[in-house]
């Protein structure tokens, strides 16, 4: 579903300032793969998302998503095959515009923007349903201002924004590490259910070790560019957070105590 | 001249008479203030291009019907003008890169030379016993009944307009551009739609107010997207005083217009009092900073430092 072969990006290129993000990163993802991205601040997995969705040109290689060659395409052409989720909830929804307003532009993802009118009928009734789904009571605020909404609420809508319309790909940008553990808990069972529903492939950075071993069938682990440990299947489930931690230390070359204080 | 031969000197009958001039001049200004509307409120864009967009749409206007072109189509030429305007705007901005409010003042100051060089010369009149206008301030009640059905009309081709998935796409521009991008919005596709609309409206003001005051002249823009700014912003404070939270966008629309004739109404009363017509510009541009720093004024006064500071103080040390 999603093919990266040997892609690189050197921000500020030939200034001291230079920092190579992503040193030819090469990645398989099968579809239904439900991967979690797991590295040290630094460690180029925001870079790796910012790739795939198009932020910038990469300097080097290939991306294809669903076979489709998108190392060409600016962001919002990207976008029909990629659905994503962002760290800060505010990013994700347009707060002057009404919930189903903003469903509705998600729902257009991918098509050209007519003069037919915004939102129809029957739509909302789709949007109804599916608002209901996530049990935090929006199906009756529909016509609210999303900027009303609380963090947690937004980044529920903001995920039922990206996947209202079934995207080969879905992002999620470390998308609970603004939440409070309840609401971060409960946005990460929404998670769960929309990509299993939708049988969808994902890519979920987070920070939270547990998390990273709990959800999803593949973990890979970034250090420096690279990705350092790629773990999937059976062997996955049995992995411990200790595991990870001395892992990382050893790639890393930080003491563990540290790490186990960063990352615990 | 004593306090009291100015009273006395002030006779209301004048103040009277001249409403329905600034009447239907505050409505002329209301067609620009739409404009403004949608580029500072809608696209969240400060954009200077219409102070020349306003002349180029007169200058186009008189320049034509002189022509012998009939004034309608005059009008929709000049609005075609504003939209090109809008559209050199959007490109230096988009394509090159440039600051949006330095864009702006970049096209604003070509426009300047152009609107020359279309009026051969600072100004030309246009004398309506000889042709044909919609509008002029020989027949001033006339001129409001037009004025009126054409912002009707304006008022709910805009309704419409943002509220069809084009016109959302532009909202969500501007309201958020990194998701707008994320939903597959092409975002600089949208800021120039919405320059060009927005400069297309101003300059189609611009057409009428020439025809109303009878010529065009090369300043006539200066120091619009002021008077266009205290439009929206008296509309924006009138609307949330009498409808608040009810306030929907036709209503939006509505009392942006109504701010146009809010403003000439005051302009009016203030030539009433004979005050110094010069300093027109500094009172109005003080009615702008007035309101647009009062919400944040509120917003601070309820959450400031030094209120928290007197909060946290030890009572009676």
């Amino acid at each position: 579903m999603l093919e990266l072969r040997n892609v690189q990006k050197t921000f500020n290129k030939g200034t001291i300032n230079e920092k190579k993000a992503l040193c030819g990163i090469s990645l398989t993802l099968k579809e239904g793969d439900f991967v979690t991205v797991i590295g040290g601040n630094g460690a180029g997995k925001s870079t790796l998302l910012n790739a795939i969705a198009g932020v910038w040109p990469i300097d080097e290689g290939s991306i294809s998503i669903g076979g489709i060659s998108v190392a060409a395409l600016p962001e919002h052409k990207r976008a029909p095959y990629i659905g994503r989720v962002f760290q800060d909830p505010m990013l994700g929804t347009a707060a002057n515009m009404s919930l189903e307003e903003n469903l509705a532009l998600a729902y257009r993802r991918g098509q050209r923007r007519t003069l037919r009118w915004g939102v129809t009928r029957e739509e909302r009734e789709l949007y109804r349903h599916e608002l209901k789904k996530l049990g935090l009571g929006l199906e009756d605020r529909m016509s609210a201002k999303v900027g009303l909404l609380s963090g947690g609420q937004r980044q529920a809508v903001t995920l039922l924004m990206a996947t209202l319309r079934r995207p080969k790909l879905l992002l999620l940008d470390e998308h609970t590490a603004a939440l409070d553990p309840a609401t971060s808990a409960k946005v990460l069972e929404l998670t769960d259910a929309a990509v299993s529903d939708n049988g969808l492939t994902a890519l979920m950075i987070t920070h939270n070790m547990t998390d990273a071993i709990r959800h999803g069938n593949r973990l890979l682990m970034m250090n420096a560019g690279k990705i350092i440990l790629d773990i999937s299947g059976e062997e996955k489930k049995s992995l411990s957070k200790d595991y990870l931690i001395k892992k990382f230390a050893e790639a890393s070359g930080v003491q563990e105590e540290t790490d186990a204080v960063l990352l615990s | 001249m004593d306090i009291l031969s100015y009273f006395s000197s002030l006779n209301p009958m004048n103040f009277i008479s001249s409403l329905p001039g600034n009447a239907a001049q505050g409505l002329i200004w209301g067609i620009m203030a739409l404009g403004v509307f949608i580029t500072f409120r809608l696209l969240d864009f400060a954009d200077l291009t219409v102070d020349g967009s306003f002349a180029a749409g007169g200058a186009v206007t008189v320049v034509m019907i002189l022509a012998g072109v009939p004034a309608p189509l005059a009008l929709l030429a000049a609005a075609a003008a504003g939209l090109a305007a809008g559209l050199a705007t959007g490109l230096l901005h988009t394509i090159l890169g440039i600051p949006g409010i330095l864009s702006g003042i970049l096209t604003q100051i070509s426009l300047w030379s152009v609107n020359l060089l279309i009026l051969d010369g600072a100004n030309k009149a246009v004398n309506v016993d000889k042709y044909s206008l919609l509008v002029s301030l020989r027949n001033v009640y006339g001129s409001i009944l037009t004025v009126f059905l054409l912002v009707a009309v304006l008022i709910c081709l805009l309704y419409w307009y943002f509220g069809t998935e084009q016109g959302s796409a532009i909202r969500a521009t501007g309201s958020n551009p990194g998701m707008s991008k994320a939903q597959g919005i092409n975002i600089d596709k949208m800021k120039v739609l919405a320059l060009c609309l927005s400069n297309g409206l101003v300059a189609l003001s611009g057409g009428l107010m020439s025809q109303y005051q009878g010529f065009a002249d090369i300043k006539m823009g200066q120091g619009s997207i002021v008077i266009g700014l205290a439009a929206v912003i008296i509309g924006e404070v009138l609307g949330e005083a009498l409808i608040g939270k009810r306030m929907n966008f036709m209503l939006r629309l509505i009392f942006v217009t109504v701010g146009g004739v809010i403003y000439y109404l005051v302009i009016g009363l203030v030539m009433w009092l004979k005050m110094p017509t010069g300093l027109l510009k500094l009172l109005t541009a003080a009615i702008v900073a007035v309101f647009l720093a009062v919400p944040y004024l509120k917003s601070r006064a309820k959450n400031s430092f030094s209120m928290a500071g007197k909060r946290g103080a030890p009572k009676n040390a």
